[in-house]
This record gives C-alpha cells, structure tokens and sequence, in this order.
C-alpha cells in the first residue's frame, strides 16, 4: 500500500516578540519540524510577532543565541508564504526596509483574515 | 472561525488583536481571565458593545462563578464547558493566547 500524504493548509500565527519569551522561538522551529511533512505552510507575523524580523538583532549582550538568521533558511525548507500585518508594522514605527531581507508579503489586516479563513488548522505563537 | 481568549484584555491588547482579525459573525468565547472584560462599567466595555453588533460574545460560566463576575456587560451569552465545546466542534479555532 502506497502511503498518502495528507496535505492540509497550516498557518503559523507569530504574535510574539522575539528574546522576551520562548515563543517566537518555538514557533520558528515547529515550522520548521513540520516544513518536513509536505505540508502547505505559511506564517503570519502579526503584532509584537514582527519584531522577530527586525534587522541588526544583535543577542550577543543578552547571553542568548538568536534565530534571526533562521529565517533566511525558510526558502529552503519550502516555507515561502510568509505574511506581515501592514497595521501592525505601522503600529511600531517599523517600515519595509526595517526588516530583514527575505521573501515577505506586507498586507492589510483584512487580507490576512480571509487567508486565516482558508486554513484547515491554525498554530498560534 | 471561533475565537478563543485566555487572557484578560485589561492588562495586554488581546481583545483588540481578535477583534481587527475577526469576520462578521464569528463568535468570541471568553474564558479563564479573559472573563474580567465582562464586568460590567470596565472600561472595555464601549468595545465589547460594539463588537456584539456584529459577532457573539460567550463567557464561561465557570470562569465567571471562580472569579465572582455576576454583573455582566449586557449581551454577553453564558456557556458552560459543554457549550464549549459544542463551539469547538462546530468551528475551525483561532485561540488568541
């Protein structure tokens, strides 16, 4: 017997900033435990969650190792929907160019929650 | 999608993330101290008005009886765990913790 993949449309909600707590962290890598399952992936940076892609994070000082540049590797793990709240970013005086340099797509608040609609499962963190 | 907070939108943004991420008619439950924002007169309360025009607000009765929360911001539905869920069932879940 063959075995099937079931594909179901999963969305990773960040919602937390990095460092503070272990969420964004966590976060990051359950997406990438499950980049290995075929699933469709995405991930949603929504309020303090876009911090996460702030540039020039650097964790030295604090004693911890980042995971910023983690996120260049999501292209390779085939993680390539990656959506950011316009509002949100506004929200904290951040801009497209305050980000780093990966594959995003800033949208409305509105168009993020169509797309959280269409998910069959949605993992908040 | 249901919307499910845990956390009481008094002392952090939780309500006002739902809420911007929310479709008409979805419904919200509160549990846990996500419950505070039921008192009524909280400050919260001009939201929770406005939100209900459009979406219903559930409250867990078990939540609400722990922390002695008996005077409810009018329109606000009671459920106890098994209204809970029957909510779960019925939806996908967004849980806003």
């Amino acid at each position: 017997m063959e075995d099937e993949i079931i594909q179901k449309k999963m969305m990773f909600i960040m919602r937390r900033a990095p460092h503070g707590s272990i969420y964004s962290y966590e976060g990051l890598e359950v997406v990438l435990i499950t980049a290995a399952y075929d699933q469709d992936i995405s991930m949603t940076f929504i309020d303090d969650g876009v911090f996460a892609l702030k540039k020039d994070q650097n964790t030295d000082g604090i004693g911890i190792k980042g995971f910023m540049k983690t996120y260049f590797a999501l292209d390779d793990y085939d993680v390539q929907k990656l959506y950011v709240s316009e509002e949100s970013l506004s929200d904290r005086g951040l801009k497209r160019d305050d980000l780093i340099d990966i594959n995003i797509q800033i949208m409305s608040q509105k168009e993020i929650t169509n797309i959280m609609n269409e998910q069959d499962v949605l993992f908040p963190f | 999608m249901l919307h499910t907070i845990n956390k009481s939108p008094l002392t952090n943004n939780v309500l006002y993330s739902c809420i911007n991420y929310t479709k008409e008619n979805d419904p919200i439950l509160l549990y846990e101290d996500a419950v505070f924002v039921c008192q009524k007169g909280n400050k919260l309360e001009p939201i929770i008005n406005n939100t209900l025009k459009k979406n219903p607000i559930y409250a867990l009765k078990e939540d609400l009886d722990a922390r002695g929360i008996t005077n409810l911001v009018d329109g606000i539905k009671i459920i106890n765990y098994s209204g809970f869920v029957d909510l779960v069932e019925q939806h996908k879940v967004m849980s806003w913790l």
